[in-house]
């Protein structure tokens, strides 16, 4: 025991002296929350837009009217002519151009039905969606004050819930997918990088001849990795709750414990990727393409996997992180128990159990 | 006599079709310097593998200190030190942090190590450098501060394995004396070499050709047996005979 906890100090002489990686490690999942909760503050607030009333109305007069008050949006121009509208996307004068038509009262009382026309600039995809929610919510509650003022025998209430919110969705799903990342670079590559770099070196000779036995070689050099990542997780958790105010529904401890399991596949796959791996590029690269790319791409984080064609989808199935990320959005941000969950949470268990069993046989393999 | 520190027995080990190392059999006694000599591809670094541990034997026995390596190999791994061909301290961490981890592992306790560190600063003149990183060090003296830290922990038996690549006469001069001076304390030296002046320095010598041991006996003997000047025309003379390519 002494001997096992001699080497896991000498591990985190290593992990520390190489403040740069550190410095990466720690940084990043904090600079990314921060921005993201920058990003959020900032995110559709005065939005400019430009308006084209035709018509000159007391409705649209009304409508422009609760734009304007609104948080969301400034109405910085008023144009008369459709002509107009391109121009002003060009010179990024506003971002978003509403148009009334002539007559859109009398529309409104006579045929009962008009357009409002929302024209936004999609090139920035995110915001223009929002945008146009936003905008759509306010024509919906005027439409639901002008069915309040007719007193016709039936009424049509169309009910608009802020549901939709892409800024806010993708920030919190960021948090679970940030998370795999970071576990991902710590515990896979990280540890297999640090594995291959000790035979690399000649230093696995040395420590194969010393008393230490070899599992317990590869458990001390896994050790201080899983410590670190659990710590960061536990900081990026902090962050998002305290900075984007995370909301976490569920049980605390099971999601922590989801991170458990986790973290363990993840270092049984750097493990796996050690015993493969000749030199420490190799295995960074393997690390790099086998894990981290899969992480980003697959896991539907970035992208919704329902939208993939079969056979991404079919792979994403044995990326580790597309569970995990399914556990940890399901935990934290609806609210899920162990027992909606149990079929993903064993299928991750059982992941980090067949890896493991897998890179231990292909260690002792190794040593021969 | 003594039962010998190191006995070797038809020693075997096979690659598939191609015999690496093919029934050697000797034994290294106590306290002395035993050169394992040959040629790149000869057998040497297997069969030393073999023999402190590392890889098993295709067949045949290797005892160490009178146990066996095969069955008896943590009571073995104590009371042995071992260091590699290629570097084997940490470039990265400081003296200090070396000969801690290293003793660590071993066991060696807290006030044993800080006498370590000041005997090895003092032998080595490095006072002012044991917290440095062991990478500001040059080459020589990372040679020198390795096989310290491999005999640190005082073990029956030191494997070195040629731990004189790359290093200048003077140095290699230096680390042998730090050689002999283990020995003397006691500690028998297995090591491997392709230099042939240090041949002349071990007590006896074992050269291999082929898998098997073409010779084995003190330098001496061996330039009178085969009316030779030096060790080089010793080994050469043996080595010509070889069939193996590398």
């Amino acid at each position: 025991m002494k001997t096992f906890l001699a080497f896991i100090r000498k591990e985190f002489w290593h992990i520390l002296r190489d403040r740069r990686s550190l410095i990466i490690l720690f940084g990043m999942p904090v600079m990314q929350i921060v921005l993201f909760g920058f990003a959020l503050s900032n995110e559709l607030k005065n939005s400019k837009i430009a308006i084209l009333d035709a018509s000159h109305d007391p409705y649209t007069q009304r409508i422009i009217q609760q734009l304007n008050a609104s948080d969301y949006f400034t109405i910085t121009t008023s144009i008369q002519d459709e002509k107009e509208i391109e121009g002003l996307f060009h010179k990024n004068k506003v971002k978003m151009v509403v148009v009334f038509p002539a007559g859109f009262a009398d529309l409104l009382s006579h045929q009962h039905q008009a357009t409002v026309q929302l024209i936004a600039d999609a090139t920035d995809t995110n915001t223009a969606n929002t945008m146009v929610s936003y905008a759509s919510a306010i024509l919906g509650s005027f439409q639901d004050w002008l069915l309040d003022q007719q007193t016709l025998p039936y009424t049509i209430h169309a009910e608009t819930h802020m549901l939709y919110n892409p800024q806010l969705r993708s920030a919190y799903n960021f948090v679970p997918g940030l998370m795999a990342m970071i576990i991902m670079i710590l515990s896979a590559m990280m540890t297999s990088v640090a594995i291959v770099r000790e035979r690399e070196n000649g230093n696995m000779e040395v420590l194969l001849v010393s008393p230490l036995k070899p599992m317990w070689i590869v458990i001390a050099k896994a050790v201080p990795y899983f410590l670190l990542s659990f710590v960061n997780v536990l900081i990026i958790l902090l962050l998002s709750y305290t900075l984007l105010s995370l909301p976490v529904h569920g049980s605390l401890i099971l999601f922590l414990f989801a991170c458990l399991v986790f973290i363990l596949t993840s270092l049984a796959l750097g493990l796996l990727i050690s015993t493969v791996a000749g030199s420490q590029q190799v295995a960074m690269f393997m690390s790099l393409i086998g894990l981290m790319m899969p992480t980003i791409i697959l896991s539907g984080f970035m992208f919704p996997i329902e939208n993939m064609p079969w056979v991404l989808r079919a792979i994403s199935h044995v990326v580790p992180a597309r569970w995990f990320y399914t556990i940890a959005q399901s935990i934290l941000l609806k609210g899920v128990s162990i027992f909606t969950l149990w079929k993903e949470m064993l299928i991750l268990l059982g992941m980090a159990l067949f890896f493991l069993v897998i890179s231990i046989r292909r260690f002792r393999l190794r040593l021969n | 006599m003594e039962t010998p520190v190191i006995q070797v027995r038809e020693l075997t080990k096979k690659f598939g079709h191609f015999t690496a190392v093919d029934h050697i059999s000797f034994d290294v006694h106590q306290g002395e310097i035993f050169g394992f000599l040959g040629a790149n591809g000869a057998g040497k670094t297997t069969a030393m593998r073999m023999i402190c541990g590392l890889l098993t034997p295709t067949s045949g026995k290797v005892d160490v200190l009178g146990l066996n390596i095969a069955t008896q190999t943590d009571a073995v791994k104590r009371q042995i030190g071992y260091m590699s061909q290629k570097f084997s301290l940490y470039d990265g961490l400081t003296v200090r942090e070396n000969v801690t981890f290293y003793g660590g592992i071993y066991g060696m306790g807290k006030d044993q190590l800080k006498l370590k560190i000041a005997e090895l600063a003092e032998k080595l003149g490095l006072e002012d450098k044991i917290d440095h990183q062991v990478s500001s060090l040059p080459l020589g003296w990372k040679q020198k501060l390795a096989f310290l830290v491999a005999i640190q922990h005082d073990p029956k038996v030191v494997f070195l394995d040629e731990p004189t690549g790359g290093v200048d006469p003077i140095t290699r001069r230096q680390f042998w004396e730090l050689i002999y001076e283990a020995a003397e304390r006691g500690i028998t030296v297995f090591v491997t070499t392709h230099y042939m002046d240090e041949a002349e320095y071990c007590d006896r010598v074992c050269i291999m050709v082929d898998g098997s041991v073409a010779a084995l006996d003190r330098p001496e003997n061996l330039r009178h047996k085969m009316g030779k000047e030096t060790m080089h025309e010793v080994f050469y003379q043996l080595a010509r005979a070889a069939q193996r390519q590398e």
